[in-house]
């Protein structure tokens, strides 16, 4: 089959790229354009290593085809830092050691922004329901949670202190 | 995965053409969350993808007093349990839209596309039977409506030809005194496929006292989802009270044909189908009554949140 050109915008740069119709998204990520944050775990929607945030909604990215990413605006954890230094999940990820092994950390930093972007202020039922779609075999998750809670608290704070 | 040519038209004649050109080679992709797994297991190849989310009348969400709900059949279910008017008039649908796996696979996965993938535990295809959907289907020979309950044929198998493309699903506005709930047993919280699921639609008279419309439908007991007709029929008139939803949970049961395999024995999903029954009547009931039940992913504590992620109000 030929390839198939694709325009898209990933972490807020344009990108193209050219794709076989069979590669996902997670395989153009990694292989094709280098951004290997997102894990390849199980390949078939269980564990949420692969997650990206796609317009906006939260997705597997080995459940998308990589020529469905066409006109779409994609984030990545290599989208989460920014120039003055980590998000604030990444560094209460840190700071609550909620990570052991760190192959799913990506796809559990990509779903909680994509949580806290819509919820700031989640309950700890809404976080636990949420991350139902990501699988940690290291830490029990409860580390997990705290940080995530931790980091929506930060995150509230800042954006009343920038008014 | 083998290789396969990836199309994306934009209108509904052209998916149909490019479809029945290619026959059973050929598959709609709506949400993938099925059909990108089935391919990469390489339960069957694919010469040509047909891609359906850029048709408009196949990604419509639309609700109006008098037509009811139309949900397209390239509509996720995340867009569902985003959409305030479902929520609110049709909560037995959110149950089903925010138990399909994940946030992840919610995003994606479709009502369409877990009805016709046609299996029999679908979490969908229960509860649109229960709220009496008509699935609109078109193809080389026209347009024709099929109800949801008599929509699949076996596991995996539909009314679908070669060639033809569910449309979008429609749904009666809801009645006064209605309420639909469904739920399902899995050994997990989420995440998992149904042991078995049960879900339930009553149409409450008498001051909400007796029952005037029942429908009752069962999941993963079958080889196709099961409508509990005899049970419905049971309630139907009669007072609403513990004994006779007892009474009604036991027809569902007698009337469940479960396999034994790795997700429980027939005994064990015969039990369930009691259990669950009655528990769908209970929470239809309620919301009928307009009481509030939490679905499997709304803060039992938190009744003001009735949407899995309620968006952050305006900025003030």
């Amino acid at each position: 089959m030929s390839k198939i050109h694709v325009q898209t915008k990933i972490n807020g740069e344009d990108t193209e790229f050219l794709c076989e119709p069979r590669q996902s998204l997670l395989e153009v990520l990694r292989e094709e354009l280098g951004f290997t944050g997102s894990k390849e775990g199980c390949n078939d929607g269980n564990c949420g290593a692969c997650s990206v945030i796609m317009d906006g909604t939260l997705v597997n990215s080995c459940l998308v085809l990589a020529v469905e990413a066409q006109g779409t605006e994609i984030t990545t954890v290599e989208g989460l830092a920014g120039p003055e230094g980590l998000h604030p999940l990444q560094q209460k990820f840190l700071e609550h050691a909620a990570l052991q092994c760190g192959i799913c950390t990506p796809g559990f930093l990509v779903a909680a922004k994509a949580l806290l972007d819509k919820n700031p202020d989640p309950t700890e039922h809404q976080v636990r329901h949420w991350l139902a779609g990501n699988l940690c075999r290291c830490t029990g998750y409860d580390k997990i949670v705290r940080a995530i809670l931790d980091a929506a608290q930060v995150m509230r704070e800042e954006s009343a202190a920038a008014g | 995965m083998k290789d396969f040519e990836y199309v994306a038209p934009r209108t509904l004649r052209e998916a149909i053409s490019l479809l029945a050109e290619k026959g059973e080679r050929a598959r709609v992709l709506a949400g993938g969350t099925d059909l990108l797994v089935q391919l990469r297991s390489r339960r069957f190849e694919l010469d040509r993808v047909v891609d359906i989310k850029h048709i408009p009348e196949l990604d419509e969400l639309s609700f109006g007093p008098r037509r009811g709900l139309r949900i397209g059949a390239a509509v996720s279910c995340s867009r569902l349990y985003n959409d305030p008017d479902v929520v609110e008039r049709y909560p037995g649908l959110i149950d089903s839209a925010s138990i399909i796996g994940g946030v992840q696979i919610q995003g994606r996965a479709t009502f369409g596309g877990n009805l016709c993938n046609a299996s029999p535990s679908g979490d969908a295809i229960s509860s649109l039977i229960v709220h009496a959907a008509v699935a609109e289907i078109a193809g080389p020979d026209g347009k024709r409506t099929v109800p949801v309950a008599e929509f699949c044929t076996g596991p995996g198998q539909s009314v679908l030809q070669p060639g033809e493309i569910l449309v979008a699903l429609q749904i009666p506005p809801p009645r006064k005194f209605s309420g639909g709930h469904y739920l399902r047993f899995i050994p997990r919280n989420e995440m998992d496929i149904a042991v078995v699921g049960a879900g339930a639609y009553v149409e409450l008279a008498d001051r909400k006292r007796a029952f005037k419309t029942v429908r009752i439908a069962l999941a993963a007991v079958a080889p196709t989802p099961l409508v509990a007709g005899e049970a419905a029929e049971l309630l139907i008139g009669h007072q609403v009270d513990d004994e006779a939803i007892a009474a009604a949970a036991e027809a569902a049961r007698a009337a469940a044909r479960p396999i034994s395999d790795m997700r429980g024995p027939a005994d064990f999903r015969r039990h369930l189908v009691g259990v669950l029954t009655a528990r769908a009547l209970k929470g239809a009931v309620a919301r009928a009554r307009g009481q509030f039940v939490p679905n499997a992913v709304q803060d039992p504590e938190n009744a003001d949140a009735p949407i899995p992620v309620r968006r952050p109000e305006a900025a003030g």
